[in-house]
């Protein structure tokens, strides 16, 4: 390991300006793919595609007066925003973007990234609780129902997939899936019959977990305004949108991490950050295409969805991956 | 039980055939007119405000100064006023002030002119800050076409 | 779904669906009585854009209202011109040459086409889906245009005439409307039922929501798809027929459940049925004079009048009282939203207030025109 200054220090710059990159540009993309799916262009005049875009947006809100309402708990309402960046950005820390470029291999790393995410549904709760606005609070609690029925399968998956690798550390987990798509943990039928039902269990609950549509009860803008962001301005409003997106690219890399084999080729050939890298993008591009597809569901069947239909599933792989285990 | 199964799958049909339809067209192009680079073609019978029609041999309004169009305007939006110049038979048109921000474009007026003096014009950019230049002098506006 | 209420008074908020709300289309205030996430009383209020329109037919002649009848459901403007048109010509007498009703009902119909598209794309914004909307109004456009290049305004129209029509139409629009028709029924399979209709998530929202019986409907006085989709076949094209419309073949789409999905496809079929008419009324066209003669000051006998037409919310009446002289005595406007939405009290008690909105926008509410 090196333990030279150096290292973290360039990985700290690497990994704020990869988030402030994705944070800010993220945005952009999804404005343009709205458009073009919606058959319209979406930002195009400031700068060449819209591209500068992103900018205009930071300085706007940066510039704008940080409005705190009187009747709002003092402390709480300041410190939401910023605990919603927080586990994003750490969690940064232990994702192998590539068998060379990673912050710090942690043997119990998968722990440690959805430890860090409950972090960011309290951040949801304070927001909406210390308001004093009665949208905020009706959100702020349909956020936490949602955001708690959806981590059950989501942990109940990654179970399956530590118990087939036999190791918590993201790293090791990605170096079992190297060498070309047969590898990959998805297609990986011979470990358990029901891998990319898994896959798909996870891939919603990533969506449930960032209140994306549609599942964004939370911030449902037809009917409670803003939810409990409507009491945020400038700068606590970006700060709220830029956790989303961040959890977006955290939520991504961690689908590729563990099912589609991190950076590797699907045909074995040059493996390397590019191909990760790849992968992450196409599967925003797919939660993009989602959110601006489907309506809104509602919260007993979002509920339902999440307790009748993907725990049952999850559950019946981690006992099929169990029991191909114990035989095979 | 049935109904389970059913949801499931029919379910995960009509998504996916959804974001099949919307993937499809993000590829086409788009159906956007834009605008103030390219302006749109203005239909003929467009209704913008009203504007007097030149007489096309003596180069005046058309215009006899009967006040038919203000008695007909639900809005009261047209005050004209014409005076009788000496040894002429009729009356000539000295002020025609269309007040735009009470008008409703219904088109009575044109509709009870006899001698089609007025007829809708195709203005449409007419944003501004004060409310003074929405009231209409028209017979400067027939100067200024030339 | 709805729950029997059993908390305690102080248990509850009041909730304020404020007159500035992105769900009611319209200046609509809702005062709303909530236990956690339930409805627990509903009290619409009323009256923020009340405009006076009958107070204003009596300070001007029956020619000069004709522009008000478009501003109260600026959607279905043309129906609203139709009814006022229909009653003034029943209480003058006039004879409507026969060119004129084929033009009226085709747009009309286009009209109402347009109506719907509007309320499926504001309905489908409200639950949540964001691109339906950008594809009906693509279509919509297609209408507007077409409308703009036969009268001159996209939507509030002032095209009808008592006797007559103020123009007329030329082949263009012909043609343009039935490549119009062409198009949009290759659209409609697809990006109107596959994408939408179809979806799970759609269903699950508005299935069983927002019951409404017969009796409700009844009592309430409600018309339109809110009666047709609980079961009662009753339109006003069909019961108390009127212009052309009974040289048309075209069927009155009625379902039985009386939920938000029935509206729903009530709605939908009367687009189907009103591309029909529009058909077969481009097919019968007639030629002839586009304005019957009328006297420059309308004068209408004394008496008691009414005319209703089929509006896209309801059934449109329109009473007059006149005392023989150029201006009206009495206008009375009958609003169908006005009806639909005072059910919206009985029957969102008990709900959750995401599927009061989805109730609310399955009434397709313009608030214009119930406050008139």
């Amino acid at each position: 390991m090196d333990t030279s200054i150096w290292r973290p220090i360039f990985y700290l710059i690497g990994f704020m300006a990869f988030a402030g990159l994705n944070a800010a540009y993220l945005g952009w993309c999804e404005r343009k793919g709205a458009g073009h799916i919606q058959r319209r262009t979406g930002p195009k005049e400031v700068g060449p595609f819209g591209l500068l875009q992103p900018l205009a947006d930071g300085i706007k809100l940066m510039t704008k007066q940080l409005l705190v309402p009187r009747g709002v708990d003092g402390a709480l309402f300041r410190v939401a925003p910023v605990l919603a960046m927080i586990p994003a950005l750490t969690s940064m820390v232990v994702i192998p973007f590539s068998d060379k470029v990673q912050g710090r291999a942690v043997d119990l790393s998968v722990l440690l990234i959805f430890a860090l995410a409950s972090i960011a549904m309290i951040a949801i709760l304070l927001g909406g609780w210390a308001s004093g606005n009665k949208y905020a609070v009706i959100s702020a609690a349909r956020s936490v129902s949602q955001n708690l029925a959806y981590e059950i399968p989501m942990l109940v998956t990654v179970i399956t997939i530590v118990m087939i690798t036999g190791s918590m550390n993201l790293e090791q987990i990605a170096q079992a899936q190297q060498g070309g798509f047969w590898h990959w943990n998805i297609f990986r039928l011979d470990k358990s019959l029901l891998m990319p039902v898994s896959f798909i269990i996870f891939y919603i609950c990533s969506i449930a977990e960032t209140n994306r549509a549609p599942f964004d009860m939370a911030e449902a803008e037809s009917e409670l305004i803003a939810g409990f962001m409507t009491e945020y301005g400038s700068m606590g409003f970006g700060l709220f949108m830029m956790g989303e997106y961040l959890n977006i690219v955290v939520g991504a890399c961690l689908t590729t991490i563990l099912f589609l084999g991190g950076w590797d080729c699907p045909f074995g050939l040059f493996p390397g950050i590019w191909w990760f890298l790849i992968k992450i993008y196409l599967l925003i591009f797919s939660i993009i295409l989602v959110r601006w597809t489907y309506p809104r569901t509602q919260i007993y069947k979002l509920l339902n969805l999440s307790w009748k239909i993907l725990i049952p599933f999850s559950l019946v792989n981690l006992l099929t991956a169990a029991l191909f285990l114990k035989i095979f | 039980m049935n109904e389970y199964w059913n949801d499931i799958f029919g379910g995960a049909k009509s998504l996916i055939t959804g974001l099949s339809i919307t993937a499809s067209e993000f590829f086409k192009p788009v159906v956007t007119e834009q605008y103030p680079h390219v302006v749109p073609e203005i239909p003929d019978r467009f209704r913008g405000h009203i504007e007097l029609v030149k007489n096309e041999k003596t180069g005046a309004p058309k215009c006899i100064v009967c006040g038919m169009c203000q008695r007909a305007c639900p809005s009261d939006c047209i005050s004209l006023k014409g005076k009788k110049p000496e040894g002429a038979k009729k009356k000539v048109l000295t002020s025609y002030i269309l007040d735009f921000t009470k008008c409703s474009l219904c088109g009575s007026c044109i509709e009870s002119c006899k001698v089609n003096a007025i007829r809708f014009s195709k203005d449409y950019n007419l944003a501004s800050t004060r409310k003074e230049d929405y009231i209409f002098d028209l017979i400067k506006r027939l100067e200024e076409q030339g | 779904m709805s729950v029997p209420i059993t908390c305690r008074p102080d248990e509850t908020f009041v909730l304020n669906l404020g007159p500035q709300h992105p769900a009611t289309h319209g200046v609509l205030r809702v005062k709303l009585t909530m236990d956690g996430e339930y409805i627990v009383k509903a009290e619409p209020v009323l009256g923020y854009i009340h405009r006076m329109h009958e107070k204003m037919a009596e300070a001007g002649t029956y020619a000069q209202f004709m522009n008000n009848t478009a501003r109260m459901d600026y959607l279905h403007a043309l129906a609203y011109n139709h009814g006022y048109c229909l009653t003034v010509e029943r209480a003058a007498g006039i004879e409507v040459p026969e060119r004129v009703e084929y033009i009226r009902v085709i747009t009309v119909e286009l009209n109402r086409i347009s109506s719907h598209l509007l309320w499926w794309a504001a309905f489908v914004l409200d639950l949540g889906g964001f691109t339906p909307l950008l594809y009906a109004f693509d279509d919509r456009e297609k209408i507007l245009d077409l409308l703009e290049s036969v009268t001159g305004s996209r939507l509030t129209y002032c095209y009808f005439r008592f006797g007559g029509v103020y123009n007329d139409i030329d082949d263009n629009f012909i043609e343009g409307t039935r490549a119009f028709l062409t198009r949009l029924r290759s659209r409609l399979p697809r990006i109107y039922h596959d994408l939408v209709t179809g979806n799970i998530i759609l269903r699950k929202r508005i299935e069983k929501i927002g019951v409404v019986s017969k009796e409700q409907c009844r009592r309430y006085g409600a018309t339109g798809p809110v009666l047709r989709g609980s079961g009662v076949c009753y339109d006003v094209r069909r019961n108390e027929p009127y212009s052309v419309y009974p040289n048309f073949d075209f069927d009155v789409p009625v379902y039985e459940e009386g939920d938000s999905m029935a509206r729903y496809m009530v709605r939908m079929d009367e687009i189907e049925q009103s591309m029909r008419i529009i058909e077969q009324a481009l097919d019968q066209l007639p030629e002839g004079p586009i304005q019957a003669k009328v006297p420059k000051i309308l004068k209408p006998p004394e008496g008691d009048y009414y005319g209703a037409v089929e509006a896209a919310r309801g059934t449109f009446g329109c009473r007059l009282v006149s005392d023989g002289t150029k201006t009206p005595y009495r206008l009375k406007l009958r609003s169908p939203t006005y009806c639909n939405l005072s059910m919206f009290g009985e029957i969102a008690e008990g709900m959750l207030l995401a599927d009061a909105l989805a109730f609310m926008g399955s009434l397709d509410l313009v608030i214009p025109e119930i406050d008139r």
